[in-house]
């Protein structure tokens, strides 16, 4: 392994980002048109416009905070302005960031209107943006690196090469003390005893079948039809020639390396702590969901392989796109970061394609775009665990 | 690998001739482990009749097989006969079942195998 430090910002609570974020954190769904034109008025800001935040209680609505306070205690981002249609829940957010550190300020539509709300927070958004800007970055090591993977539009070729090649870099970064996560619930199924296999201890294994079972009880059993063949495999999944969910899952396995034991279960959005090493959460399969929840816990860097070439993109963790898949690297080559199809060739070994994917990943936290940042990528989605009241 | 079971080197033909720098030849498919019934075509023209070279990531052997159908990229080839009702094995381990038999060198997919969970 070459290189070893990257320039990264170091945060008031000590965490490191690799990008440097001001957001416009939208509280609910009714706030999303404010959070775009304070995001609009203020170069140099995102918004994260979303769907939900309205009537939701119970687990579901701890989710909602825990994702939108994660969203902004994430290292990546600078300051946060939160705006929502009353004070009460904007303060939730507002007050579970300012824990970080960072400059967070809530503005509520109530009694305001659109317009007068969109005024006072465009104002501290480009005092945040001009604060920001001028933050020096400091060298910073491995162990200081918080990386997710999950993998999308998966194929043959994922369990072959690119996964494998995640999986190569997650044993090498495990050994110099960085934070992994791994994820996809559903789709460890047919592989679920190898992975409980997996953990640091029993214990941490029995809490991996209890969260996959209770995955299988509450999600699946009650709403499936008849058959999952439908959705898992996806039809992109079928077409790369992924026939089961069985041989999709030992695919899907092959990301978490060869050596590396994770050493918690993680409820979506949860952030770790256990110190350094692999972690497994609760998550939703689908690629927008998962990274979201992975960023919402404090992850920075994500690895995503992808076989048949799946395009998303995150606004907070910049997504690193792998494939092994020849015909994906030829013809989506504007959405891949890292193309490993030498492995299939025999021209390439799993250890130099995990070298490629460090040097890779090293380039992106130096500050250079992923191809899904370049090409404006940006899928936040929420998970939802049920309806609102 | 049961050599029984495979078919005679002819040599590499197709999309996928050629050696590596190293000598081996570039494979058509690549198997995960040496108990697995099935392989994975890596090159994007096989068709009935090419004898295919195959690659044993796990134990670093070579393999070959005839090809008994077209078959696409990322799909599967027999490595032998598999029976309805056979486990199919890929990653060395169970990953659904034959649902009709399937010829050494057939294509392995939805038509012919499903997984047992549902």
């Amino acid at each position: 392994m070459s290189k070893k430090k990257f320039q990264g910002w170091r945060r008031e609570n000590g965490r490191v980002g690799i990008r440097n974020h001001v957001v416009i954190l939208p509280l609910d769904d009714l706030s999303n048109a404010a959070c775009e034109a304070v995001a609009n008025n203020i170069k140099g800001c995102i918004a994260l416009p979303h769907h939900y935040g309205r009537l939701q209680f119970g687990e579901d609505l701890e989710l909602h905070f825990r994702t939108l306070i994660g969203t902004g205690c994430n290292p990546n981002v600078a300051a946060v302005i939160v705006i929502g249609i009353e004070p009460g829940w904007t303060n939730v957010v507002v007050e579970g960031i300012r824990k970080t550190g960072k400059p967070v300020e809530g503005f509520a539509i109530a009694r305001n209107g659109d317009i007068n709300t969109i005024a006072a927070a465009s104002r501290r958004a480009k005092e945040f943006v001009q604060w920001a800007t001028e933050l020096p970055r400091e060298e910073c090591g491995l162990s200081d690196l918080w990386i997710s993977t999950k993998c999308g539009e998966s194929d043959t070729t994922s369990g072959l090469a690119s996964n494998p090649t995640v999986g190569n870099l997650i044993d090498k970064m495990n050994d110099e003390g960085a934070y992994t996560c791994f994820g996809e619930t559903s789709e460890l199924t047919g592989a679920e005893q190898e992975c409980a296999k997996r953990a640091a201890t029993p214990e941490v294994g029995e809490k991996f079948l209890k969260t996959w079972q209770a995955y299988m009880d509450e999600v699946i059993e009650p709403h499936k039809t008849s058959d999952l063949s439908d959705s898992q495999p996806t039809k992109g999944n079928i077409a790369g020639g992924l026939t089961t969910i069985e041989e999709k899952a030992f695919g899907n396995f092959e990301k978490i390396g060869k050596r590396t034991n994770y050493v918690d279960v993680l409820k979506p959005a949860e952030a770790p702590s256990k110190g350094p090493g692999l972690y497994f959460m609760d998550t939703s399969s689908a690629a927008a969901e998962c990274v979201t929840l992975q960023a919402a816990a404090g992850f920075v860097v994500h690895l995503f392989p992808t076989g048949q070439g799946n395009i998303i993109g995150n606004p907070i963790e910049p997504v690193i796109k792998l494939t092994a898949n020849p015909r994906t690297a030829r013809t989506m080559s504007e959405h891949i970061d890292l193309d490993c199809s030498g492995i299939l060739r025999r021209e390439m070994n799993f250890d130099q394609a995990g070298d490629a994917l460090i040097d890779v990943m090293m380039r992106t936290c130096n500050g250079r775009f992923t191809a899904a940042e370049a090409l404006g990528h940006r899928e936040f989605v929420m998970t939802k665990l049920y309806r609102s009241a | 690998m049961d050599s029984e079971v495979l078919a005679k080197e002819t040599g590499p033909r197709g999309a996928g001739s050629g050696v590596t720098e190293s000598g081996k030849p570039i494979p058509h498919f690549l198997v995960h482990n040496p108990k697995d019934s099935v392989g994975v075509v890596v090159v994007e023209d096989v068709t009935a009749g090419m004898t295919l070279n195959g690659w044993v990531t796990d134990t670093d052997e070579t393999i070959h097989v005839v090809a008994k159908d077209d078959i696409p990229l990322g799909h599967k080839v027999a490595l032998r006969d598999i029976a309805e009702g056979e486990t199919i094995l890929k990653y060395g381990h169970d990953i659904g079942k034959a649902v009709a038999a399937i010829p050494q060198g057939g294509h392995a997919h939805v038509h012919n195998v499903k997984t047992k969970r549902w």
